[in-house]
């Protein structure tokens, strides 16, 4: 990271089982990638309330990463098909905010694949870095020209 | 929470952390950061003195509170849970940052590996001070186990465990245990009987009386958890009542339907509609093959039933669903041989006299179809020349790239074999590389180079009969190039043998989500720790040993069996041990009953109350996934040490350099 240049930071949301154990992989490996992610571990991709992405992105993250195990392959039987749904309904309400889907993007890691891990986050850093900013303030909040209440639309994901 | 004292210990590992991370910016900043009263950096904090340090520190400062930046949580946690427990601290209010497999290793760029640790001490700083203290769950361990799969590591695995004095059920879903090691004629390097050192151990398993074995049986369900798991497991019709067998084999030599036996025999010889797999088999009774039985076909015959002595052919019989409860389960699944005609250019399945590594095992074997002549398809001629191609399907993109193991031992083994049998044959081993680790594996394979096998270093390109050259005609030409001589050759031979490679069952994903576990990019299992925990898995209570963790040979899986063995003997002992307390609770005041949840918990931990209208989650089956936690629309639902407050400070935590700040109370105004 030079000085200047603008650094992407990116919140990942790991299963502890599959993904997080990926990430250790790829760091025991000694694969490196782009250090721009930073980890939060949950037991389950499927613990990751949708709340999280909003509150990451809003305190100042670029973009988030959900990560979790193969469909099937699931510590919890099917945890990330819930957060597959999860994640479809919240990428359709993060398009009408006008945040660019890039921004938030899940990948399947098994514990097994470091490298699948330590591929996508280079590549979501390198789309970030080629978005910019996401300055949420501007892009959401004052577009809107209304506070958002995201617990409101949260709500809304889950229920459908 | 405001007047929490939290203590912040960045580990140096050496220089692994230290080499890029500056540890001594980090613990001088971290000390700067609200509610830290102390942050060091230390060379070792998992050794004993670094330990100490945390447990003298929180008597010195009266912490509340621990934060370890290190390695992963899955290296060390408990062992800083533990430095806690020691000082008087509820090891629950300890959080630890990853710094070591998640930045120092996976980056060379020092400003932004030290920046990144940062964030994560922060953010383990803001979580950790909504920590709460948390009690473990006592679970009382059922001294029962369940084996799955009775090969080899399956039978030592229920001996030790049966010798200790506890219960096993050994399930099996071919008719008779043995697995893969019955079919072998000699173990290498000692050139031992394979079935006379296996079946005094099958005999044992049969008479021993803390021995339930289930054979011709599979495993339906599985429910539960660690030290109380219920299985369903489903005893397919033999159609013979055990009770009354006394396994004379009469009904075997009346049966008039002769079969292919393609399980046991490779396909090399016949069995009988109703059959034991070989005359050892364990249990003794026969079990009727329904899809080649004239009775099931044809409505014609009973054959078996006219000459049965005890009356014991029964053709109503159903298959029967068993439930076991158990404390534990191995698995010993084991492997199945990589099948050759995927490799359409070695001619397996189209040249005749080309054979799989299982088909020649099945020839040596004097118990076999041949009596343990060795000889071509034809059975009778015997070869003069015999090629055995190594790595087949092993070592190579295009199928599996893993090395098998124990293919290049089998096939010297091979070699051996056949110059025993027909000292005037030429035998041919192509190899890529031979690899011989083991105890008397290397002095073996100098034993067979003194015995004049021709060893040529080379990937075989191809079999062929289509011949070329003068004294071509007739033979199976192996199309090579010598590696050490720099040269295409052909080589024709009588017989081809393909040692081919060990695969993972076809149904391992299946078996593997049926037990919780994790299969690896080649459907073997995944361990909990491949070097430290090789038997256990990620799914407490379910352990794994033999083939079905990977390709070893005889003696590893005989040591895995009996390390899984004890691994349970271990838990039974200590009849009650302490899991994660990480579970949902659900609180009825805020409950409205909704019953989103309900749907959502995949081990139906969460009961619904008609009377008061509110979801309950069952704590015993609950796993603590959070799937509900997330989806519950009144935030009724909390996830013990995941609660929405510690992830969400977290969350402000690991973003405290770019927060913008005020921005959010703003837009919340």
């Amino acid at each position: 990271m030079s000085d200047n240049a603008y650094e992407p930071v990116i919140v990942g949301f790991l299963c502890n089982w599959c993904s997080y154990r990926a990430a250790d992989l790829a760091g025991t490996s000694r694969l490196h990638y782009a250090p721009n992610m930073r980890v939060v571990r949950v037991m389950c991709s499927a613990r990751v309330d949708p709340q999280f992405v909003l509150k990451a992105l809003r305190e100042g993250a670029d973009g988030v990463l959900i990560a979790g195990c193969h469909p099937g392959e699931c510590h919890y039987v099917e945890g990330n098909i819930k957060t597959l749904r999860r994640y479809e309904l919240l990428k359709h309400m993060l398009t009408q905010f006008g945040i660019e889907p890039e921004r938030v993007q899940l990948v399947w890691a098994s514990a097994s694949e470091g490298n699948v891990l330590a591929k996508a986050v280079d590549r979501m850093t390198e789309q970030l870095r080629a978005l910019g900013p996401l300055r949420w303030q501007e892009t959401v909040v004052q577009q809107d020209k209304r506070p958002v209440s995201t617990d409101a639309v949260v709500e809304e994901v889950d229920r459908g | 929470m405001s007047e929490e004292r939290v203590g912040v210990y960045i580990c140096h590992c050496g220089t692994n952390i230290a080499g890029t991370v500056d540890v001594e910016d980090v613990a001088r900043w971290a000390g700067e950061q609200p509610h830290v009263v102390v942050a060091r950096d230390y060379k070792f904090m998992c050794s004993s003195l670094g330990q100490e340090l945390i447990e003298k520190d929180i008597k010195e400062f009266g912490l509340t509170r621990v934060v370890v930046a290190s390695c992963s949580p899955h290296m060390h946690e408990k062992t800083f849970r533990g430095a806690c427990e020691r000082a008087g601290l509820n090891p629950f209010l300890f959080e630890m940052a990853n710094i070591r497999e998640q930045d120092s290793w996976a980056t060379n760029d020092r400003k932004a590996a030290t920046q990144k640790a940062k964030a994560l001490v922060k953010a383990a700083i803001e979580r950790v001070i909504h920590h709460e203290p948390l009690d473990p769950l006592q679970v009382e361990i059922n001294s029962s186990t369940l084996i799955v799969g009775g090969g080899i590591a399956g039978i030592t695995a229920a001996l030790e465990l049966a010798n200790a004095g506890y219960h096993v059920y050994l399930v099996e879903r071919e008719p008779s245990i043995g697995g893969h090691m019955a079919q072998l004629d000699k173990t290498f390097p000692t050139l031992d009987c394979s079935a006379c050192i296996l079946t005094p151990k099958m005999v044992e398993v049969d008479q021993h009386p803390n021995i339930t074995l289930l054979s011709y049986s599979e495993v339906e369900k599985v429910e539960g958890h660690l030290g109380d798991f219920t299985v369903t497991v489903r005893k397919k019709a033999r159609h013979v009542i055990e009770d009354l067998c006394t396994g004379c084999g009469e009904c075997e030599r009346r049966c008039p339907k002769r079969v292919i036996d393609n399980s046991f025999e490779a396909g090399l010889g016949f069995r009988k509609a109703i059959y034991r797999p070989f005359p050892q088999a364990v249990p003794k009774y026969p079990v009727i093959d329904t899809d080649n039985c004239l009775w099931f076909q044809i409505g014609k015959c009973r054959v078996c039933e006219r000459f049965c002595p005890t009356g014991a052919i029964d053709y109503e019989q159903q298959d029967e669903l068993l439930e076991i409860k158990v404390g534990n389960i191995i698995l010993a699944t084991g492997y199945k041989l990589f099948d050759p005609r995927r490799i359409p250019q070695y001619g397996y399945g189209r040249l005749a006299n080309v054979f799989t590594s299982l088909e020649f095992e099945r020839m040596v074997n004097a118990a076999g179809p041949t009596g343990g002549r060795i000889v071509l398809r034809d059975g009778e001629t015997e070869p003069k020349s015999v090629a055995i191609i190594h790595c087949v399907g092993s070592r190579d993109r295009n199928y599996n790239e893993y090395c098998s193991k124990v293919c290049c031992m089998y096939s010297l083994k091979f070699a051996h074999l056949v110059h025993e049998r027909l000292p005037e044959a030429e035998v041919y081993n192509f190899y890529i590389d031979i690899r011989t680790p083991g105890k008397g594996y290397e002095e073996f394979y100098h034993r067979l180079l003194e015995e004049g096998t021709h060893f040529i270093r080379g990937r075989v390109a191809e079999v062929t009969d289509a011949a070329r050259q003068p004294g071509e005609e007739g033979k199976l030409i192996v199309q090579v190039e010598d590696t050490l001589i720099g040269k295409q050759r052909r080589i024709p031979v009588d017989m081809v043998i393909l040692s081919a490679g060990l695969e993972a069952q076809p149904d391992a994903r299946e078996v593997a989500q049926k037990f919780g576990l994790g299969c690896d990019a080649n459907g073997f299992f995944v361990e909990r720790h491949p070097k430290l925990d090789p038997v256990a898995t990620m799914t407490d209570g379910v352990f794994i040993a033999g083939t079905c963790q990977g390709p070893r040979d005889i003696p590893d899986t005989v040591a895995q069996g009996a390390a899984a063995a004890a691994r349970i003997a271990s838990l039974i002992s200590q009849r009650v041990v302490q899991m994660e307390p990480v579970r949902a609770h659900i609180d009825e005041d805020l409950c409205s009953g909704c019953r989103i949840c309900n749907d959502l918990c995949p081990y139906n931990a969460i009961v619904y109350h008609e009377d008061r209208q509110v979801s309950e989650v069952i704590t015993a089956l609950c796993q603590g996934c959070g799937a509900c936690v997330a989806a519950c629309p009144s935030g009724a639902i909390t996830e013990a040490h995941f609660t929405d407050e510690q992830i969400m400070s977290e969350i402000e935590g690991i973003l405290w350099d770019v927060r913008p700040q005020g921005a959010h109370e703003a837009a919340l105004a």
